[in-house]
């Protein structure tokens, strides 16, 4: 194909990437360093109260924002403040401080470091958890009765289309306070159980919750694998004496290793975004990922605003840190293509 | 069985013991869904009730009126039965005889639609009809004995309109898919029957892309759409519209966020189709374009179909995007649904919120039901090649 036709395929596409992606990367880039605020002056008010023959007059110096005299609005102003936004979502220093003190809890109550810490406890404990069940889950259908694999799937299915929020909704109502299932472990266990009351036990849910919706992902992937398994190669290590769990480590699972590390692959990006799960099991109290940080210095506070700087800072950070994860893989690519090329 | 060779067998222990697990896990995906279910439909006392049993049954429910009797269940059972069984045998002959040629697909929408529509009126209207006649005639076998009610379905589909809600999903939802399609195929056949290096660093940067948290790109939409009308006045005039709020902007950004996973899947579809086509094509006087849409086209619709059906499920279950780009009238289902939480003070309230997620997770239902066989091979294709 000449290139020229090949630009006029790719355009929109590349036209919307860029307009929809790439744009707004940079200006979140540049958007991270700036603060905008309103102009503000301070203006002398005098203020009396009623009193009887004499007027009690008072007067102050109040600060109240600029307004446009054209359009009404207040005005505004932009300021290059370097990494101000970015000192301000870390914390620096009362970071380092707690580090010094060895305070594993007063690093938490910053909010940055808090969400790092469970967005990347969260990636990587789900990632082994998502691989071995989905392997497992694979292994266990591929021996099954060909009559039951398509019922099988169907139901497999269900939890990894299912919306995230709500999915993670079905779960917080069988463990809120009167829930089946807590109401069951109560009466199992003989006591009184609170699961969205501390931190520790919503995080365990949250990894349940990514697994139980993940795994049929890396199922479906994992099955498709297993089909293309060369019989041969499995007969003659039969023959050489392999036992099942030697054919399963020697043949089957360096087979199937490209897929694996697609699946982590793509279980890592979307991992690291984890969002939906703090919705839905109204975790924000108790435990927050960097991405819902982000989300909530876009919300609108009491006053209308939003907080776009530190969001800028905040969204900035957690990109870093998926460059940062994913850099082993995106050279193992580079490097494929570099050989296929040669 | 018999051509498995005895080696290969597995012993019985670890043929009970993978059954067993299998079994574990299918209760362990389907009991969430199923539980909201059931509870759904219960009145809130039964919904919460200690006793497993009582949720199923739905004692408190039925004392108030709201039962199926015995002969409800047989003939609603049958009735879905003969429906189920009609859908896969009897529907696609006739949509496959109606349709004209070439366009099975327009047969399908209109033909799935229709036959939605007459279960609906067979179901809820004509059904029930003639159980109010039966029901009181046959004694024991119309007495009911399970608790149910459709009451939570109607409070939050006609009192809290949730239909409007309904309405903007599937605008957000169509939208996406559509223009997702149309930019994605064409980009995905031009990098697939591309070898040059532009073509593998496009693949590279849309990897990229992939992996960027949603957040990250929100921090830069907000303000430009917030402030979109004054930054387009100077070139569309007093005119110009705000794009916070509007299902257009959403749909244009979840089309761009989705575009990266959307051609590399449609990529890894066109390089299965042989490039002798094209070339056959193009011997026979077509341009490439004319090849694309007359020879390569008509062959990719599995291809089309299942990244169609993963750019749906991006729309219809985004939360994040939807719900800071759009306000309060224009919101779709599960950043509304969300908003219940806050006016969830009562049991009541909670059952409700329960019908509304029950309500939205059901067309994924019966997306599965119909579409598992695509979505399966989709996710195959997808990672196998990709």
């Amino acid at each position: 194909m000449k290139f020229k036709t090949f630009i006029w395929f790719v355009a929109p596409s590349l036209f919307l990437m860029l307009l929809f992606i790439a744009a707004p990367l940079t200006s979140v880039f540049l958007g991270s360093f700036q603060i905008t605020q309103p102009v503000v002056q301070q203006v002398e008010v005098e203020t009396c109260s009623a009193g009887f023959l004499a007027q009690t007059c008072t007067t102050d110096l109040q600060t109240v924002p600029v307004i446009d005299d054209e359009t009404g609005d207040i005005v505004t102003t932009t300021e290059w403040v370097g990494f101000l936004s970015y000192a301000r979502v870390l914390e620096p220093q009362r970071a380092w401080e707690a580090i010094k003190a060895l305070d594993y809890n007063a690093l938490m109550q910053i909010n940055f470091w808090s969400a790092l810490r469970f967005t990347l406890m969260f990636t990587l404990v789900t990632l082994p958890f998502v691989i071995g069940v989905g392997l497992a889950i694979a292994l266990a259908v591929n021996s099954a009765a060909k009559a039951l694999r398509g019922p099988i799937i169907f139901v497999s299915l269900l939890p990894f289309i299912i919306t995230p929020v709500i999915g993670s909704l079905s779960i917080y109502w069988l463990f809120v306070g009167d829930g089946i299932l807590t109401r069951g472990i109560e009466a199992w266990l003989d006591r009184d159980i609170a699961m969205f009351a501390q931190g520790w036990t919503i995080e365990l849910l949250m990894l349940f919750y990514r697994v139980w919706h993940v795994a049929p992902f890396a199922f479906v992937i994992f099955y498709a694998g297993l089909q293309t398994v060369n019989q041969d190669t499995l007969e003659s290590a039969i023959i050489d004496g392999a036992s099942r769990w030697d054919r399963l480590r020697y043949v089957v699972i360096p087979h199937l290793m490209p897929l694996i590390v697609f699946i982590a692959l793509i279980h890592l990006m979307d991992a690291y975004r984890v969002f939906d799960e703090i919705v839905g099991f109204r975790a924000e109290a108790h435990v927050t990922s960097l991405q819902y940080l982000t989300f909530d210095f876009l919300r609108p506070d009491d006053a209308g605003n939003r907080a776009f700087s530190r969001a800028s800072a905040s969204s900035m950070l957690t990109m870093l840190g998926i460059v940062v994860l994913l850099i082993p893989l995106l050279r193992r690519t580079w490097r494929d293509h570099k050989g296929n090329s040669h | 069985m018999s051509d498995t060779p005895r080696a290969m067998r597995q012993p019985l222990g670890l043929k009970i013991g993978s059954a067993a697990f299998l079994a574990f896990w299918c209760l362990l995906a389907a009991f969430p869904i199923v539980w909201i279910t059931l509870m759904s439909f219960k009145s809130p006392v039964d919904a919460f009730a200690a006793n497993p049993f009582d949720v199923i049954l739905g004692p408190v429910t039925r004392d108030r009126g709201n039962g199926l009797s015995t002969l409800d269940l047989i003939l609603g059972i049958a009735v879905l039965f003969f429906a189920l069984k009609l859908a896969f045998t009897w529907l696609p002959r006739r949509v496959t005889d109606w349709s004209p040629k070439g366009q099975v697909w327009a047969g399908w929408i209109i033909g799935a639609m229709a036959y939605a529509v007459a279960f609906i009126f067979v179901f809820f209207v004509i059904l029930p009809a003639i159980l109010g006649v039966l029901n009181p005639i046959l004694g024991p076998l119309g007495a009911p004995i399970i608790g149910l009610t459709t009451e939570h379905y109607q409070t939050i589909w006609v009192e809290r309109g949730f239909y409007n809600n309904f309405v903007n999903s599937l605008i957000v939802t169509g939208g996406t898919v559509t223009i997702s399609l149309t930019v994605g195929t064409l980009a995905g056949y031009g990098l697939a029957r591309s070898g040059s290096n532009i073509a593998f660093w496009l693949l590279i940067m849309a990897l990229v892309f992939r992996a960027l948290p949603h957040s990250v790109l929100l921090a830069g939409y907000l303000p430009v759409f917030v402030n979109s009308a004054e930054i387009l006045r100077p070139i569309l005039g007093e005119n110009a519209p705000t794009l916070y709020g509007q299902p257009l902007a959403v749909i244009t950004v979840l089309v761009s966020i989705n575009q990266p996973f959307t051609i590399w899947m449609l990529r890894s579809f066109f390089q299965n189709i042989p490039n002798e086509l094209d070339e056959a094509a193009r011997v026979d006087g077509c341009t490439h374009f004319q090849a694309f849409r007359w020879v390569i086209m008509p062959v990719m619709w599995p291809g089309v179909i299942t990244t169609g059906l993963f750019s749906f499920l991006l729309a219809y279950n985004d939360y994040l995007i939807t719900a800071l780009l759009l306000d309060g009238t224009n919101q779709t289902m599960v950043p509304a649904i969300a908003g219940f939480f806050n006016r969830e003070t009562t049991t009541t309230d909670q059952v409700v919120a329960v019908a509304a997620a029950v309500s939205i997770i059901a067309p994924l239902f019966l997306l599965v039901m119909v579409f598992q066989r695509q979505i399966v091979s989709g996710l195959t294709a997808g990672a196998v090649k990709g």
